[in-house]
This record gives structure tokens, sequence and C-alpha cells, in this order.
């Protein structure tokens, strides 16, 4: 063999050699790479879990807060209604407007159809309608303070509400179906006697019963010092009319 | 971004009934509600500006819901505003006659705030 073919042979050797050392280098990496990549596919299914659970979890919170919303959303709505007919009963000093506004209060807020306020009558002990709706006033019949449903909400002050299938049964004047006293504090001042019902309306609310206590409290004031006023107003003017008979 | 004002109006008697719309209303972004007595002050407010909806009772003193919607579906302005008329349930004659005179949908008594904002919203095209 010549030297220079030698050297080539050498030459190629080595290139050989650095060939397979990079290979061997690069075998190594690559073997790593994979223990890396097999370790991470051995971990995917327990991460794939646990984000499992936690959109489970997190699914359930947003529906607690769906219900939430919609909870607060109806709370809302009652307390708007609830500030509407307590501002309406107290926007004037007319007893005749007073009895309009209980009456606009019951059938759009109640959603009532029949029904009549009563007011006590001290020096007869007896109650009788002052307005109604559905019912005819003059028709409905005066009760002595104890009689009947209307008479014993008006003596003890406690409400009276009818079993709820009988929500819309014919209409009995002397059975109302929900009786609430009008109160002003311990004194009981009259009743309003609910019949019947708007033909949706077919179980009470929640927010109906709020009403009622409302307008056991908040009516009986505004009908009270609605009637005083006007009887103030009446005695002022005779009196103004007497000084002016007088001093003519 | 500005967002364009609509203006509502709403026409009713009851100041009870009035108040709980517009309480209702007042929930709705970027509207404004004018308040009206009766079908002619309704129409005299419709004529002195511009409005997107219009709500109305209709049992009412003076002019009554009916003529309001036949008057303002025959009139120059506002004619095809959408109507939004407020009835009970036993009025189902005058519920079909607003709907025939051009009413586009009814809402009935007792009134719910949710049911009023999703009309109005529905009939307003907005979210």
């Amino acid at each position: 063999m010549s030297g220079q073919t030698e050297q080539d042979l050498a030459k190629i050797l080595r290139q050989s050699a650095e060939s397979s050392e990079r290979l061997l280098k690069e075998n190594a990496e690559l073997r790593a790479r994979l223990e890396r990549a097999e370790s991470a596919a051995g971990k995917a299914p327990q991460d794939y879990v646990e984000l499992e659970s936690r959109f489970h979890a997190l699914e359930g919170e947003n529906r607690e807060f769906a219900n939430r919303y919609v909870e607060i959303e109806e709370e809302n709505n009652n307390l708007a209604n609830l500030y509407v007919a307590s501002y309406q009963l107290h926007s004037t000093l007319d007893f005749r407007e007073v009895l309009q506004i209980i009456t606009e209060i019951a059938i759009n807020l109640i959603g009532a159809e029949c029904f009549a306020i009563y007011l006590v009558d001290d020096k007869s002990r007896t109650l009788a309608a002052v307005a109604s709706e559905g019912l005819d006033k003059d028709k409905l019949p005066k009760m002595a303070l104890g009689q009947g449903i209307i008479g014993k909400v008006a003596e003890t002050g406690d409400n009276h509400f009818g079993p709820e299938d009988q929500m819309n049964a014919p209409v009995n004047p002397n059975e109302p179906f929900i009786c609430i006293p009008l109160k002003i504090k311990d004194r009981i001042i009259g009743v309003i006697a609910l019949y019947s019902f708007l033909k949706q309306k077919t179980r009470l609310a929640s927010v109906d019963y709020e009403l009622f206590t409302l307008l056991a409290g908040h009516a009986a004031t505004a009908l009270f010092s609605s009637k005083l006023y006007s009887e103030s107003e009446r005695k002022l003017s005779t009196i103004q009319g007497f000084l002016e008979l007088m001093t003519s | 971004m500005n967002v364009a004002q609509l203006t509502a109006l709403v026409v009713e008697d009851s100041p009870t009934m009035r108040q709980l719309i517009v309480f209702a209303l007042s929930r709705i972004k970027n509207l404004k509600v004018i308040e009206a007595d009766d079908g002619v002050d309704g129409l005299k407010k419709l004529s002195s500006g511009k409005f997107d909806i219009l709500i109305t009772d209709i049992n009412m003193p003076i002019m009554d819901g009916l003529k309001l919607v036949s008057m303002v579906r025959n009139g120059d302005t506002h004619k095809g505003i959408p109507i939004v008329i407020i009835t009970t349930e036993g009025a189902q004659e005058d519920r079909q006659r607003a709907l025939a005179l051009g009413a586009n949908a009814y809402i009935t008594k007792p009134i719910q705030a949710p049911q009023v904002i999703s009309k109005v919203k529905e009939l307003l095209k907005i979210a």
C-alpha cells in the first residue's frame, strides 16, 4: 500500500469514526427526547382528568350563579312592585283617589278580579263596602264585627286565606277567598275582601303575600289620613264660612 | 362606543301601572321613556318628537288605546312604530281588535317587569 493510499484510508476511517460518534450522540439525544415524550404522554391523561373535573366544577358554579341571578331578578321585580304600591298609596290625600289606587294595586299587581274594600263604622260596629270591583258595591251586605269571615277578620285582625284550590270558585259576597285587615298598629279600620282573580292568575306568589302585608298597613294609613284630611278640610271651610258671616 | 338613544312612549291613565311600566323599562339601557295620560296626550307627544316604540293601555278616558292605535297607523308620522298593548285576559275582543288595527304585541295584566322588558327588547331588536 502506498503512503498516499494509507493517508486516504486513515482519513476515511477518521471521518467514519467522527460520523459514528455524531450518530451516537444524536441517537442518545433522540432517546432522551423519546423518554421525555413518553413520560409526558403518560402524564397527559392525568392532566385531562384534572381539567375535566375543574370544568365540571366551574360549570356547576356557573349554574349556581345563573339560578342566583334569576332569584335576584325576581326579588328585584318584587321590590319594584312593592315600591310602586307604597309610593302610589301615599301620593295623595284624596280619599276617593286612595280607594282608586288600592283598586289599581289589587287589579294590576295582585291580579284580583272581584274584590271589595270595607270600612268599620265605629259607632254601629259594622262594616260597609266603600269600593268594589266586579261586584255591585250597593248590593254588598253590611257586616257586624265578628260576623262571618269579613266580620271576624275585622275583629281579630288576622288574615284569612282560603284553600288554593278554591281560588276561582264562584263568588259569594259573604265568603271571600282572601280577607286582609286594614290595620294602623292595633286599630282595625276595615278589610279588603278578595273574591276571585283574573283567569291567568292560577296561584298566589310570594310577592302577593308581601303585597297583602303592605296593603294591610299602608292602605290603612293612606285611607285613614285622607279621611282625616277631608274631614278637617270640611270643618275648616265651615269655620271659615262662619267667621265670614260673623265679620260681614 | 356611542349607542343610539331609543325613546319609548307609555300611554296609560293609571299612575300605578304607568310607574310600574316605566320602572321596568328603565332597566333597558339607552331607552328614554316619555309618559302620557291618555290617547290624546299620547298623540300630542308622538307628534312632537321621534319615538321608537309605543306601549299603550286599551281602556283609557278621552281617547282609548284602540283609537290611538288606529290613528297612529293611519297617521303620517310613526305609522310604522312597533306598538305593544296592555289588556286584561278577559278583554280578548279588544286584544283581537287592537292586533287587527296594527298593534304588534300585547301584554296581559297583572304585568310582570320581565315580560315587558323582553317584549320591548324583541320589538326594538336589542339584546
